[in-house]
């Protein structure tokens, strides 16, 4: 499937980011890596996107940021879960599974369903 | 992620830069990509073109990271600041609950200086600085002539006289005015089982219209009402009153329904037609420490035939000012009557109409008064100030090293100084509350002072201004209080803080010169309280020594109601005198009375005059003689108040028809025949010649202070009284006399009312009473100044003892006796007075030269306030320095040295 194609539902970048940290603090460039390789290639989160939701959850306290190095050396900013986050994880792992096997049982539907008594 | 390294402690190095930071995140960002294509085989130039391609709208992203990361900052500065703050906050209160001692006398001084300061700014907003208590009130004028001799019959003016001016003068929206001779209990209201004395103001109808006040419940007088007057006493006539709302609530329970009812005024049945509001008190604005129940419409055509009877007050036209109605007054005074009937009194008032704003004839004459009052309470701020800072200064020597650890651990100079700022305003802010609360029971205590003779008291309150000043003078106060240190604090030499230990500290010597400049500045500043006091309370002393003309003491006097109607003037006079001879007899009769006696007025309080007589064959120019005050007087009354008599008393015998005679008093004696003997003399009014059978002493009429003016003194018998006021002398006390004096009175007239008895010392005392308040207060704040120059002089030599006692130590164990470093601490403190003496003189002396027109038969240089000060003040030195002196003789040098 061709990632690009793949629009991200609204919310769920999110959650995915805060997954993406459960291990510990990573940089942007990791969570992005991170994503693409866990979904298959099948979901690619653009830079466009990614760093302002990071922002985001910095600002509203999610995450916290400091600064540290790479892999390779190199100075780069580390996110981690704070707390606050990791409840907002939970929660949002919740919804978006109950959510999802809603729409599952939906789009799984063989045949109308009888008629409820009137 | 490893562990930050080294040189990410000086990355951001000068503060947070959420900008850079975008940069380098997604410069990290670009660059990782770059390295994975690389490493997937692209070509450095061509990975990092496809990195970037990638990536997007580069500049669009960072903008949105700046604009975050801003934000974020911003609230987490502020959310620090909040967060220190509290910290700041709560540190105090733990510092403070630590020294208790420090925080209980600090909290105080700051109560008692807070506190005075909002009570007296409370009067001084109320009696000067607010407006009169009426809608545009600075249109509303007094009028009246200058002030002169003749009381105020001179102050006044005729019935005819107020319809011509109101008439023909251009600059008013209206002009009133009030009977200026009612004197209080002229009513009696009955009805209600025993009759009660009531005062009834009598006003010109327009009155309340004129000052915009509006009735609360019912209405004003109708035009048709303040034509006609009420005539209380008399029996035609539809008469109304309105009642005042104190005397509402008082006598009729504030009886919803009163309006339309009739209510029996001295056997006359009037009809109340409002209730005045809470809003308007007369007394507060027109005559202080007095009061009025209620208000009837004064008939001017009853006046018409008394001469001088009403006060103007005027309402100007909206844009004219004082100038410009003194100017239409001067163009309608030539034209003006005396009394429309008698040609030649056109003109009389020329020069006699002179209109004042209204705010300035009710609290002119206080105004020196009360800024003299706000300078001394703000002295006592500033002293309170002085020493708090002394008290924080010495606190800080204590905490020096805790600042400086504080410091050295990081703690920049502005976060401390913060903290001790704080620390300054929370003592003020809690100081602060506690002299509101001082404050509110002092205002709450002299809004209920009747008895003060200053206008407008009634309306004290503690309000939204009131509380607005407390908050000025705390922070005001804390500044003052708090800098110093705060700064002193913080530009300290940490090092030099944390190695100075006890002796010979260079910081510890500085920090002791300025506390002693400090505590030199308050007794400065207590010197010149004190030297004020000092001479107001000479003043008032000389105020009380003032012959007075009568004797107050042991003297009484209560109103006398008499119903002298008869056909004829001759009868009338002749059942009067009657009256008023078998009053006399029978309260003189009553065991323990020593004398008795009616006159119709009574010193100090109101008066009138009625002509200017002439001495017979004399001539004067005129205007040279003055127009005496007069009283209508019983035999026994200059005996009852004392009053100094050469010649002889009026006698029963002195009737209608036999000779006229007068007695007149010393002043009039030197006036009328210079260099004579005035007894036998004639005295010529028109064509009646009255026989001066008498001379007594001056008595001070209007004002305790007041220059004298003629009196004259007629029978009753021959002339006609406006009023009895029964003067009883008796070594008893008034209360006992009372019930005797009022059943005797009952005997003879079952409708004497149970009117106030009251002793003539009253009279004398509410004339005094704002001298006295004055007096007390600026003593009462000399007193709190030098309590504070005391403690400022006692923490000062404590803090040095305390600092020296290892040099004391040494010089003890090198021979120096105890008495020796007694003197030496006592010399150390004597310096410090004197010092302050010798500065606070000099400004003393600046300060009575401006309070001089406040001091009566004192000069500003009275050498007795001047010694009795620096005695005081010598005083408390010594003692404050005893103390410490004692502590130090008492320093045992071996433990002092061990210490070390």
């Amino acid at each position: 499937m061709d990632p690009s194609k793949l629009e991200f539902l609204r919310g769920t970048l999110d959650v995915l980011i805060l997954k993406s940290l459960v291990w510990g603090p990573q940089h942007g460039y990791a969570i992005t890596n991170f994503i693409l390789r866990q979904s298959d290639d099948a979901l690619l989160v653009e830079e466009g996107t990614l760093y302002p939701a990071l922002w985001r959850l910095e600002s509203k306290g999610l995450l916290s940021g400091e600064w540290g190095l790479s892999e390779n050396n190199r100075k780069a900013k580390f996110y981690r879960l704070t707390t606050e986050g990791r409840r907002s994880l939970r929660q949002e792992i919740k919804t978006w599974q109950a959510y999802a096997a809603a729409v599952a049982k939906v789009l799984a539907a063989t045949q109308l369903p009888e008629p409820e008594e009137a | 992620m490893t562990t930050t390294p080294f040189w990410r402690r000086y990355a951001r190095f000068f503060g947070p830069d959420p900008a850079a930071d975008v940069k380098d995140e997604l410069a990290f960002h670009l660059q990782a990509k770059t390295d994975d294509l690389i490493r997937q085989g692209l070509s450095p130039d061509a990975a990092r073109r496809e990195a970037e391609r990638q990536f997007g709208d580069f500049r669009a992203v960072q903008r949105v990271g700046q604009q975050i990361g801003q934000k974020t900052e911003k609230r987490k500065r502020i959310a620090d600041y909040w967060s220190d703050l509290l910290h700041d906050v709560r540190y105090t209160f733990r510092t403070l609950r630590r020294d208790p001692g420090f925080t209980a006398v600090s909290l105080l001084i700051l109560a008692l200086a807070i506190g005075s300061n909002v009570a007296v700014f409370s009067v001084v907003n109320t009696i000067l600085l607010r407006p009169l208590p009426f809608p545009h009130s600075e249109e509303l004028v007094w009028i009246a002539p200058p002030p002169s001799e003749c009381g105020w019959s001179c102050a006044t003016y005729s019935a005819d006289a107020y319809e011509e001016f109101s008439s023909m003068s251009r600059a008013y929206q209206g002009v009133t005015g009030y009977e200026a001779f009612t004197t209080p209990e002229n009513f009696r209201l009955t009805g209600h089982g025993e009759p009660v004395p009531a005062t009834g103001m009598e006003v010109i109808g327009n009155f309340f219209q004129v000052l915009g006040v509006q009735p609360m419940l019912g209405r004003l007088f109708t035009a048709e009402e303040a034509r006609s007057g009420a005539l209380i006493g008399g029996s035609s006539g539809e008469s109304v009153t309105l009642l005042a709302n104190a005397y509402w609530r008082r006598q009729f329970h504030s009886d919803p329904n009163i309006v339309g009812k009739a209510i029996e005024l001295s056997g006359t049945p009037v009809t109340v037609v409002g209730v005045l509001p809470e809003s308007f008190d007369y007394g507060a604005v027109f005559a202080p420490g007095a009061k009025a129940d209620l208000f009837v419409p004064v008939s001017l055509d009853k006046e018409r035939m008394w001469g001088n009877i009403v006060t103007l007050i005027g309402r100007l036209k909206p844009g004219v000012t004082v100038a410009q109605a003194l100017d239409d007054a001067n163009r309608v005074t030539p034209d003006m009557y005396f009394n429309v009937k008698y040609a030649d009194s056109k003109g009389r008032y020329k020069g006699n109409v002179v209109p004042v704003p209204l705010k300035e004839y009710v609290t002119g004459k206080l105004h020196r008064s009360l800024i003299a009052l706000w300078f001394a309470v703000g002295t006592i701020l500033l002293i309170a100030g002085v020493n708090l800072s002394n008290l924080l200064l010495a606190r800080s020597a204590a905490r020096a090293k805790e600042f400086a650890m504080r410091g050295a651990l990081g703690a920049s100079r502005g976060r401390i100084i913060r903290q001790l700022l704080m620390e300054s305003l929370v003592l003020s802010g809690a100081g602060a509350i506690l002299g509101l609360g001082l404050a509110y029971a002092v205002i709450r205590w002299l809004a209920h002072q009747g008895s003060l003779a200053l206008p407008l008291l009634n309306s004290l309150r503690v309000d939204s201004q009131v509380v607005g000043w407390t908050v000025l003078v705390a922070i005001v106060t804390a500044m003052i209080f708090g800098l110093l240190p705060g700064l002193r604090m913080a530009s300290g030499n940490l090092q030099e803080i944390l190695k100075d230990s006890g002796a010979g500290a260079g910081l510890g010597r500085k920090h002791e010169r300025i506390r002693a400049v400090l505590v030199i500045s308050e007794i400065g500043l207590a010197c010149v309280l004190l030297v004020s006091a000092g001479l107001l309370l000479r003043s008032f002393s000389k105020v009380l020594e003032v012959d007075l003309g009568f004797q107050p003491e042991h003297a009484s006097s209560t109103n006398v109601e008499y119903d002298d109607s008869a056909p004829s003037y001759e009868q009338s006079v002749a059942k009067r005198a009657a009256i008023f001879q078998q009053v006399v007899t029978r309260i003189s009769a009553i065991p323990g009375v020593q004398a008795a006696g009616i006159s119709d007025y009574l010193p100090l309080g109101p008066n009138r005059s009625w002509d200017t007589p002439v001495p017979k064959g004399k001539v004067f120019a005129p205007g040279e003689l003055p127009e005496p005050l007069v009283y209508v007087i019983t035999p026994g009354f200059l005996r009852a108040m004392g009053i100094a008599l050469k010649g002889r008393d009026f006698t029963w015998a002195d009737g209608p028809k036999s000779e006229r005679v007068i007695i007149i008093n010393a002043s009039m004696a030197r006036r009328f025949w210079p260099g004579e003997d005035p007894v036998n003399k004639i005295l010529m009014r028109g064509d009646e010649q009255d026989r001066v059978v008498g001379v007594v002493d001056d008595v001070h009429e209007e004002t305790v202070e007041s220059n004298l003016g003629a009196q004259v003194y007629y029978p009753c018998t021959q002339q006609g009284p406006s009023r009895a006021q029964l003067v009883v002398r008796s070594s008893l006390p008034p209360a006992t006399l009372a019930p005797s004096v009022l059943r005797a009175l009952r005997e003879l007239n079952p409708n004497q009312p149970a009117s106030e008895f009251r002793p003539i010392r009253t009279i004398v005392d509410r004339a005094v009473s704002p001298r006295r308040f004055f007096m007390l207060l600026v003593a009462a704040f000399a007193g709190l100044g030098l309590l504070l120059a005391t403690l400022g002089i006692y923490g000062v030599i404590s803090y040095s003892v305390t600092r020296q006692t290892s040099e004391i130590g040494v010089r003890m164990a090198l021979g120096a006796t105890a008495g020796r470093v007694q003197r030496q601490v006592l010399a150390n403190t004597l310096r410090l007075t004197g010092i302050g003496i010798v500065i606070g003189t000099v400004m003393a002396i600046v300060v009575s030269k401006a309070i001089a027109s406040l001091l009566f038969a004192t000069s500003p240089w009275d050498f007795a306030s001047y010694l009795g000060m620096a005695v005081a003040l010598l005083v408390v030195a010594v003692a404050s320095g005893y103390i410490p002196a004692r502590r130090a003789s008492g320093i045992n040098p071996m433990v002092a040295l061990r210490n070390n």
